[in-house]
């Protein structure tokens, strides 16, 4: 790592003066963009969404040192043939997911047929006794997807992470959206973007589409919050105003025969559809963690007797747990009858011993993460890495292997990033997000960039210091604005 | 609406009323503390302290009453649960939990006032703590002006009734502590008074202009005291902030349908007012009057809670 130049989506393998053929106008732009204007527009963008509020709350400090998310004015691009490709992959893996899900708590086919190691699943801690049995309405399990990707050239993604629990971080791609359109309206002009804020519109629709049967034509349905000291407050709050649903906390709800109410000025009022942005642990105290303050007791008998939705449903995280991630391909390949068309990182799961001894021998080369880590905690990044560091982990490797997984030093691609020197690339991920719906699977046509501002830095967790940028998804040529929306 | 957000609404209201007016408090007294030719400082902030009812909980900080420390108390400090700070800590905190209810425009006049305060550690000199108060009153403007644009919807009227029971209660609490600042044993209202005493209440409500309009002899307690109590064109009068209750509350009772105790207290409170004659007031008791007033409206809050099912 770090000894080749990584693949830049913009510059290519060359540099601002041999940008890919596609970008020579974005390369321009750059160029002709005097440093301190770009600086400006890019503090005006930060003052906006700290005046907004856009805001995540470091857990362990006080509220005043809410921090926003460092926001970088160059966007990141994909050619319109570039993301049909991908969303082709994302469809795949989500319809993937999804069958895995019904299949897991209901005829676990794919263990009966020695696809997966049973004891993987049935004794992970991701996977809920308690969701056996139970068929969601319409039987759709992932309505939100988080595929977390990275990129190391100009044909070649990989998918680091499935979050099938509850992703977060769409507020964001839509509020880079709105700052980018004030602050930069030129680069619309140049390029033709497509529209990401329908995304209100189409995760309505999804709620709807997925309401119990008999709440008829017009369903009641809400986002469920921990409340506004949750450090995604804002995009629950944010996702509830913009699809115009209330934005209930759990001390709002109750549950009588089987029946969920929330608790209004004009008494009780009953729902049929609920986003829930609170932890399986948390939801219900009766049947997950009895401790629990934050959840509603009966939810899950409600949900059980089929009385209301709940989304993404109970029970996901066995999908996007970091052992079973490794097993994905096989997964696609087991529902879908064909290869996956979005490869999966090449993983070593420590607990096989063959693979532990590869990754004891080159500590110095992977990445080794915890199966249940997640935030950039738990991690170690070889080449980065003190020889202290990895010794502690040979040595917890050693003592648990089952807890871990590693993986290869990725050559990630970068994106040129306004910095205290001008210009620079600087490595991303992205994040884009699927909607499953009973009508069928919808990619977004856009997404979080998340940018490692850090040079060399290759951790881009918003909890370490990385930033966001915008991430235009080009139309095909010759397709104006208004023409995909109405096809959306 | 949800119960919840009904009361956060409601809240929301109070405290940014509450902060407005513990605002207009200081700059009144820093004005009084300048103007007054006898050395009236001390009797000033002691007597802001008095009208936030925070006189002991000052005392207990071991602090002297001189401006810097009363000033740093009733503005920044954590510790005082009625300071601009932690009033609009709350009023932040409420309108976080009902974002959905705002506007943009009036969340981010909140946050924007909250802001305010939020790295501060020391209100100042007098001319610091000027413009930090005047920033409180303007952004404060701001965020009504953004509730007025807002749908007029129960959000709207809700964050309306909160700040129009928050304003009774402040004006009747400003007019209580005058009468027992500025009046000496046996001595009766109406006496002689310190004239810059009462300049400032009319400051603080800002009704100097008003009073110049609506009395012609000059100023009088007296006159001060009908103002304050019956003149219903005066927004911040205890009659003009009845009106506004009731109103709010018609409103709401239109909209969704709810009418009940609260409604009845409401209105039997205007038709009081509508026949209260502020000599008599005086006559029989004036700080009397306003114990009664401030109770009730306690009483009234408390019936709204339960008619909204505050939770």
């Amino acid at each position: 790592m770090g000894k080749g130049r990584a693949f830049d989506e913009i510059w290519g393998h060359g540099g601002p003066d041999a940008p890919r053929p596609d970008f020579a106008e974005l390369s321009r732009w750059m160029a002709e963009t005097p440093h301190a204007e770009l600086n400006r527009r890019q503090q005006a963008a930060e003052a906006t969404f700290r005046q907004l509020g856009i805001t995540f709350a470091v857990y362990g400090e006080s509220e005043a040192s809410e921090r926003i998310i460092p926001f970088d004015i160059v966007p990141r691009i994909f050619l319109h043939d570039e993301w049909q490709r991908l969303s082709e992959g994302l469809v795949q893996r989500v319809e993937a997911i999804n069958a895995f899900l019904q299949d897991i708590y209901g005829e676990r086919r794919i263990l009966k047929e020695g696809v997966l190691p049973p004891e993987l699943v049935l004794l992970n801690p991701q996977f809920r006794p308690e969701v056996a049995g139970i068929r969601p309405p319409h039987d759709v399990w992932a309505h939100i997807c988080g595929i977390d990707l990275v990129r190391t050239g100009p044909d070649e993604f990989f998918v680091l992470e499935d979050n099938a629990r509850t992703p977060s971080g769409v507020s964001y791609m839509l509020e880079n959206r709105e700052a980018m359109i004030r602050l930069c309206p030129e680069l619309f002009r140049s390029f033709r973007v497509a529209a990401v804020d329908s995304y209100s519109d189409m995760l309505r629709e999804t709620m709807r589409s997925v309401a119990p049967e008999r709440s008829g034509t017009t369903p009641v349905c809400v986002v469920l919050t921990p409340g506004h000291f949750n450090s995604a407050y804002y995009e629950h709050s944010f996702l509830a105003d913009t699809m115009g649903v209330e934005l209930v906390e759990a001390a709002d709800l109750l549950v009588d025969d089987d029946i969920v109410y929330m608790q209004t000025i004009a008494g009780r009022v009953r729902v049929d559809v609920i986003y829930r942005r609170i932890d399986d642990d948390f939801l219900d105290p009766l049947v997950f963690r009895p401790d629990s303050m934050l959840g509603v007791p009966g939810i899950m008998s409600a949900y059980r007797a089929g009385n209301v939705a709940l989304i993404n449903a109970p029970g996901n995280g066995i999908a996007d747990d970091k052992a079973i991630y490794s097993y994905m391909p096989e997964i696609v390949k087991f529902y879908s009858g064909a290869e996956a068309k979005l490869p999966n990182v090449e993983t070593w799961r420590c607990r096989e011993p063959q693979a532990l001894k590869y990754v004891l021998d080159h500590l110095d080369e992977v990445v080794v993460k915890l199966v249940d880590g997640s935030g950039g905690y738990g991690m170690l990044v070889g080449p980065t890495a003190s020889k202290a560091e990895i010794e502690a982990f040979r040595a917890a490797l050693i003592a648990e292997p089952h807890r871990y997984i590693a993986q290869p030093t990725l050559a990630l691609s970068t994106v040129p990033t306004l910095t205290e020197s001008g210009l620079a690339p600087r490595h991303v991920d992205f994040r884009p997000f699927v909607l499953t719906g009973s009508d069928g699977v919808r990619v977004v046509p856009g997404g979080l960039t998340r940018v490692a501002l850090k040079e060399g830095s290759l951790v881009v967790n918003s909890s370490q210091g990385g930033g966001t940028k915008d991430s235009f998804v080009l139309l095909p040529k010759g397709q104006s604005q208004q023409q995909t929306q109405v096809q959306s | 609406m949800l119960s919840r957000t009904a009361a956060s609404l409601y809240w929301l209201g109070r405290y940014v009323e509450r902060a407005d007016f513990t605002a207009r408090l200081i700059e009144a007294t820093v004005r009084l503390d300048a103007l007054s030719a006898s050395p009236a400082g001390e009797a000033a902030w002691a007597s802001a302290l008095a009208v936030t009812y925070n006189d002991k909980a000052f005392a207990a900080t071991g602090h002297a009453i001189s401006p810097q420390p009363v000033a740093h108390f009733l503005t920044l400090d954590m510790g005082n649960p009625g300071s601009i700070v932690r009033c609009l800590e709350q009023a932040r905190n409420n309108a976080r939990a009902v974002r959905t209810a705002l506007t943009r425009e009036a969340w981010t006049a909140i946050n924007r006032l909250w802001l305010l305060f939020a790295k501060r550690v020391s209100p100042g000199g007098t001319a610091t703590t000027l413009s930090l108060v005047e920033g409180v009153m303007a952004e404060a403007r701001g965020f009504e002006g953004a509730i007025h644009r807002m749908m007029a919807n129960e959000a709207a009227m809700l964050i309306q009734l909160g700040a129009a029971i928050e304003r009774s209660d402040n004006t009747a609490r400003l007019l209580d502590v005058k009468y027992h600042l500025l009046l000496p044993e046996g001595e009766r209202v109406g006496g002689l008074v310190d004239r810059d005493q009462w300049t400032t209440i009319l400051q603080t409500v800002s009704a100097v202009t008003a009073y110049r309009w609506l009395y012609s002899d000059g100023l009088r307690p007296s006159n001060v005291i009908d103002l304050l109590i019956t003149r219903a064109e005066l927004p911040r009068s205890l009659a003009g902030c009845v009106e506004e209750v009731v109103e709010q509350l018609n409103a709401l009772a239109k909209r969704t349908g709810l009418q009940g105790e609260a409604d009845r207290m409401a209105r039997a409170r205007i038709a009081r007012m509508q026949k209260t004659r502020s000599h008599e007031v005086i006559v029989s008791g004036l700080h009397e009057y306003l114990q009664a007033f401030i109770r009730e409206n306690a009483m009234l809050d408390a019936a709204i809670a339960r008619q909204f099912r505050f939770i």
